[in-house]
């Protein structure tokens, strides 16, 4: 059997970050102590905010005369993908947190709307824009794979594949990763991140040492929503390079929430995690099995998520658990 | 220094009411509706359409008229089949998401008793002449419908009481390994229709699908029945009793001597046969065979049914009626050029809505200089 695992890293890498992002954002909103079920949500409205922030932002330059820049759409698209993943957690924050409504429906519930949302503004754009939207040249050479360092065409040939493992993602991949290590660095060695899991594992207790739960809650979901937009920017910026498609975040959003359990509240495990998955959902096209049906094949990943979410039930340790109260609303005066 | 003695009052603090008449419970869940349309309007106006015009659109799509009703009818009969088995589990505080899957595996057992013997029972019928092959087979579809919904409840159930594996991840999973097997099936020789390349399963035999009832497959009388039942079933029996213990603490429900794993298993065995007859109603009643669009949100969307309804069989009546109508009046209109998603979008409003009305049921907001009043 012949596979070309350098190919496979690659393609690994490049399906496992909308994942990685995804899982970043839980892992934030969780460690308040709040499950957002919304994730897929808001993936799609981050995905369909970038592209229509983009879109807008070209042809309000083609209006007025000038060249859109490729860097000033895809930084456009990025704050738009992260206030449109902030907005859909905000709303999230405020019945569970300040409405108290319970956290499982309404996740659910973000998710309903912010697909559909999406879908249709995908829709109405298309319309405007005469039969689908899709962003120029210019913003999808801002996220066209890079060359760090510059060694794509270097003499050796070791540096050539070192630098293809390595140093031709596109930068949402490297961005991705950052956020990773610095989620880390906030969660193990920051005042902040301290309090924010305090929060996280006994709201009553960080209350009675004077910390604001009210205000951790909010900001850890809205900007953990945020992230999760970017994620979703990923999927239409990257993945469908810059076209809206129907359905396009297509469950990626589900499949972060489940990651979130198998890297264990960790953001450093997340980008393993994040790789492996990304493995899972793109293996059947770089490793075939003979006799294995493509459709049966494509339950890999979900089958796999239903592994580990029995693994890590039957060995459960108390350092690499979901944060005590998650799931359940804090109310000072209910004791 | 000055000492500060006395705490400003807050301008508005919450607590907690002891109890609050029905009636005004429900006023304030009215209001929260007209609410959330007025809601919908804004933004749809905001997108540049007449929201008043789309909602009349919406209303004549889903009402106006003997066909529109019965769409209306076909649409909500699954939806409220799958929300009542859905009650059942989020009443135990067992979050199944699952129910598209369910519904899949009751369609894809019932269809798979269709697709392999509805030649044998038709040739039978037309040898006799009599009714009895045509019951026979449909009720071998239905029960192979039911046990293969209520298994695939089951299995996240089993995991559950045993290790506390997470049941919400673990239902959603299993929706898109179901979706996967269903579009395996598309290409299997036995299965597919003949005569053409395109992946699509055959249709089944005329014998094979429900009769009609005004129009509308014989379903609808079941569904009705199952209201009644599931109503019953909650409220006046030992088994809703006990799931109801459980919902409201696994520890309480031991305590009493309940077992609780007993319970997760019985009752998501349940939650998923309804779900699998649901999955069986659409197959042999409405499309006459099994596609990928079989479920089709179905199972998502009976998941705001049921919340929306609080968990009550006749409050889950009305509203799958009403989300059906949403969503026939979307798709309806959907030649005006609002696209057909506005549905989704409408619904997540109201659920929003309705998700926030249930604080200022629970809770009272006292403002600054006024006592609150037990």
């Amino acid at each position: 059997m012949n596979i070309d695992f350098i190919s496979l890293f690659v393609a690994a890498v490049l399906a496992g970050t909308p994942l990685l992002l995804g899982t970043l954002g839980e892992i934030l909103t969780e460690k308040s102590g709040h499950l957002n079920l919304g994730v897929e949500g808001m993936m799609f409205m981050g995905a369909i905010a970038s592209i229509a922030a983009s879109w807008a932002y070209e042809q309000m330059a083609k209006g007025a005369g000038f060249a859109a820049s490729g860097f000033l759409s895809m930084l456009i698209a990025l704050l738009a993908a992260f206030g449109a993943g902030a907005f859909g957690a905000l709303i999230y924050s405020f019945l569970t947190v300040t409405l108290r409504a319970n956290q499982n429906v309404t996740g659910l519930t973000l998710t309903i709307f912010g697909t559909g949302l999406a879908n249709f503004c995908g829709e109405l754009l298309g319309k405007s824009a005469g039969g689908f939207v899709t962003v120029s040249k210019a913003t999808k050479a801002a996220f066209a794979q890079l060359d760090l360092f510059g060694l794509k065409n270097s003499a050796s040939p070791v540096l050539q594949t070192i630098s293809k493992l390595f140093f031709q993602y596109n930068w949402m991949v490297y961005f991705a990763i950052v956020i990773a290590l610095l989620m880390a660095w906030f969660f193990k060695r920051s005042r902040v991140g301290l309090n924010l899991r305090a929060v996280g594992e006994s709201p009553a207790t960080a209350d009675a040492a004077g910390i604001n739960v009210t205000r951790y809650k909010y900001l850890a979901t809205v900007i953990g929503g945020g992230i999760c937009g970017i994620g979703g920017m990923y999927m239409s910026m990257v993945n469908q390079s810059g076209v809206w498609v129907h359905n396009c975040v297509a469950g990626y959003g589900w499949l972060a929430v489940a990651l979130v359990i198998f890297s264990t509240w960790s953001p450093v495990r997340g980008l393993i995690c994040g790789l492996i998955f990304g493995a899972f959902t793109i293996m059947r096209l770089y490793v075939s099995i003979p006799g294995l049906a493509m459709q049966i094949y494509g339950m890999l990943p979900y089958a796999a998520t239903i592994l580990v979410l029995i693994i890590t039930s039957i060995r459960q340790s108390r350092e690499h658990a979901q944060p005590k109260s998650c799931g359940t609303n804090y109310f000072r005066e209910e004791r | 220094m000055k000492q500060r003695t006395e705490h400003k009052e807050p301008f508005v603090r919450m607590v907690k009411r002891a109890a609050i008449a029905p009636g005004k419970a429900w006023a304030i869940r009215g209001a929260a509706l007209v609410g959330a349309l007025l809601m919908g309007a804004l933004l749809l106006l905001i997108l540049g359409h007449n929201s008043l015009g789309i909602y009349g659109e919406m209303a004549r799509g889903a009402f106006g008229g003997a066909m529109y009703l019965k769409e209306t009818a076909r649409t909500a009969v699954p939806l409220l089949i799958s929300a009542i088995g859905i009650a059942f589990a989020f009443k135990m505080q067992f979050w199944n998401i699952g129910a598209e899957g369910q519904i899949l595996a009751g369609g894809i057992a019932a269809s798979a008793v269709a697709i392999h013997y509805d030649a044998q029972f038709a040739a039978w019928a037309a040898e006799t002449g009599s009714a009895l092959p045509k019951v026979l087979l449909l009720l071998l579809m239905f029960a192979a419908a039911v046990a293969a919904g209520g298994l695939y409840g089951v299995v996240p159930a089993i995991f559950k009481s045993k290790w506390g594996t997470n049941e919400t991840l673990f239902t959603l999973m299993l929706n898109y390994i179901a979706l996967q097997y269903v579009k395996f099936l598309t290409y299997q020789p036995v299965w597919k229709m003949p005569g053409t390349s395109f992946p699509k399963i055959r249709m089944f035999d005329p014998i094979a699908t429900l009769p009609k009832v005004f129009g509308v497959h014989i379903g609808w009388i079941f569904a009705l029945l199952l209201v009644v039942l599931a109503h019953f079933y909650l409220t006046r029996t030992k088994h809703g009793y006990e799931i109801a213990v459980v919902g409201e603490s696994t520890n309480t429900a031991r305590y009493a001597g309940i077992n609780v794993s007993k319970v997760y298993l019985r009752t998501m065995f349940l939650s998923g046969a309804l779900s699998g007859f649901a999955g069986y109603l659409i197959c042999a009643g409405a499309d006459g065979t099994l596609t990928e669009s079989t479920a089709g949100g179905i199972g998502f969307t009976a998941i705001t049914v049921a919340w929306l309804a609080k968990m009550n069989p006749f409050a889950m009546l009305i509203v799958a009626i009403f989300i059906a109508a949403l969503d026939r009046g979307a798709g309806f209109q959907s030649s005006s050029g609002v696209p057909e998603s506005c549905a989704e979008v409408l619904v997540g409003i109201i659920l929003f809505f309705m998700l926030g009305c249930e604080f200022f049921i629970n809770y009272k907001l006292v403002f600054r200089g006024k006592e609150a009043v037990a």
